[in-house]
């Protein structure tokens, strides 16, 4: 009897091994593929969505979103045929974090609807109602960050010389986050360029530059802003700027002082040069 | 018509349920929206799957009050009445697995001898607490990255794209690997069911003194371990893997089989006679 429940206990205890050994195998090999899997680093999300670490936890994958947008009254085209919803929710094979919303701007960009009906309707809280929302807590969609536009200025026929203006036209924030700089063309001598510049504080990431784009592959195009930004460093302060001059807070100046070299100047120069004692 | 009544019942109610998640889509419907995740019922009522909103907490998101309701509605509902009706009455992932079932006993492949049993009905429950695990290494729902469950469902409603192998991989897996392979051994979901379902009280009730002991209930049991009283004694089946399916009642002839409301008393009063 007793050597019966030994057996039993080392059978147990043998079984519970295994199954923790293949078990981490599993969560090795699981970790890896998930880790791997959700990089894709050039995927613009809906308005108002999380930055994209906090998005990948937050967004359950339902489709809310995705379904507000495609079922919109206004997605019909200039002819008055039905078009396709913004949202589009990642497939296998799109290479992206499968079942998450985004967007592909030359294909549907973001027509920035007033009353923004994708986000409200996110239920995990992925897509952040009060980043699109203003002081009075009403809807904003120029407060919106899909992404930022970025100008290829070789690809621009704009800095050609030649006369373009779709992306400026284009741009539902007309003048303001696109804006034409005028320059002189010293190739010709008496034309201009007419440049676009984009602001990245007004620049809501919608697209509509790089669908109207005339180039073949567009030379006006939104990455995440992530990608299209860089950064200073904290170590920078504007000294010319009162609010960025606070950050320096109640700094004190540093004084370095050397003691004066009893030597005469002669003296100096005479021992050979120049000695750092 | 009887022997398939319950079959015919689920696929109804899942086809029925697929469809209004499909219109929610394409048509703006507003029956039943979303996906398994997070749904809204008629517009209003939040539902979401408890192993996935599990998942999203553990990887370090604090979610949504509407997701948090949505899954304790869910959890109480399946607690209470359904067990682990999910799996049977509702995942589209059912149909495919019952298709590879059923193709597997016709091409007499459903023998011990064709059946490659190399992994065990509990590894769903060490899948379950590793998909936990794993969400909280890498900081997104590890089972949602995976869960053919979801990827189906999302391919019918948004289009499948490349999707649709992790279904067929299912289907070949049932059909020439494992019998009930995924359903009945490694899904985490059906596993979070089971636990969640233990006690609920919609249950098959076997009738000892009407059998025959023709094991047609066995064989077509998905799960077929929950269903050791048969031929033996008068009691539920109150096993949590237990799908309440219906299968058995459909095939069994002899009416020895039922569903009923589980009782917790009974028990008790027969000892006390």
């Amino acid at each position: 009897m007793a050597k019966n429940s030994n057996n039993n206990r080392r059978k147990f205890m043998a079984t519970t091994l295994q199954s923790v050994g293949l078990t981490a195998i599993g969560g090795l090999l699981w970790s890896g593929y998930s880790d791997e899997a959700k990089a894709s680093p050039l995927v613009l999300r809906p308005p108002g969505a999380l930055n994209e670490t906090d998005f990948q936890k937050a967004c359950i994958k339902c489709g809310l979103c995705a379904e507000a947008c495609e079922n919109r009254d206004s997605n019909k085209n200039k002819d008055g045929s039905k078009r396709p919803g913004t949202l589009k929710m990642a497939k296998g094979g799109d290479h992206m974090l499968i079942g998450t919303p985004y967007f592909v701007p030359t294909d549907v960009p973001c027509y920035m609807c007033d009353d923004i009906p994708c986000v409200p309707v996110c239920p995990s809280g992925a897509l952040d109602i009060s980043s699109v929302s203003d002081d009075k807590g009403e809807l904003d969609i120029n407060k919106a960050r899909m992404g930022l536009a970025v100008v290829h200025k070789e690809s621009c026929v704009a800095f050609w010389g030649l006369q373009c203006d779709a992306c400026y036209r284009a741009c539902p924030l007309l003048d303001e986050a696109i804006t034409l700089e005028y320059q002189k063309n010293e190739r010709t001598g008496k034309h201009a360029f007419l440049l676009p510049v984009v602001h990245s504080d007004v620049c809501t990431g919608c697209g509509l530059c790089e669908k109207a784009c005339i180039t073949e592959k567009p030379a006006i195009f939104v990455l995440p802003i992530e990608h299209s930004t860089g950064r200073a460093g904290s170590h920078y302060v504007k000294g010319w700027d009162e609010a960025d001059q606070q950050r320096v807070g109640e700094a004190k100046e540093i004084h370095t002082k050397n003691e004066r070299s009893e030597k005469a100047p002669a003296d100096y120069l005479n021992s050979g040069g120049l000695d750092f004692e | 018509m009887n022997n398939i009544k319950y079959l015919l019942l689920r696929r109804a109610t899942q086809i029925t349920l697929l469809f209004l998640y499909f219109c929610a889509n394409a048509y703006g419907w507003h029956m039943l929206e979303g996906t398994f995740g997070a749904s809204k019922l008629f517009g209003v009522i939040p539902l979401s799957d408890p192993y996935t909103t599990l998942q999203v907490l553990l990887s370090g998101f604090i979610l949504g009050a509407d997701v948090l309701l949505g899954a304790l509605i869910i959890t109480i509902f399946y607690m209470v009445v359904g067990g682990r009706a999910f799996c049977s009455w509702v995942c589209p992932i059912n149909m495919v697995t019952d298709l590879a079932a059923w193709l597997r006993r016709k091409l007499r492949l459903d023998k011990e001898i064709t059946n490659y049993r190399f992994v065990k009905r509990r590894a769903r429950y060490w899948i379950m607490a590793l998909g936990l695990i794993v969400s909280a290494v890498v900081g997104v729902a590890a089972f949602e990255m995976v869960s053919p469950i979801t990827i189906m469902q999302r391919g019918i409603i948004f289009g499948f794209g490349a999707g649709i192998s992790i279904v067929v991989a299912i289907f070949l897996f049932d059909l020439f690997g494992v019998k009930n392979g995924w359903c009945g051994h490694l899904c985490p979901l059906g596993a979070t069911y089971s636990l969640i379902g233990q006690k609920s009280l919609i249950r098959v009730e076997h009738d000892h003194e009407a059998c025959t002991g023709c094991m047609e209930c066995k064989v077509v049991c998905p799960e077929n371990q929950v269903l050791y009283m048969i031929n033996k004694e008068s009691i539920h089946v109150t096993d949590g893997e237990c799908t309440n399916c219906g299968r058995c009642i459909d095939v069994c002839n002899d009416d020895a089989l039922k569903f009923s409301i589980r009782s917790f008393v009974k028990k008790e009063t027969s000892q006390s006679e």
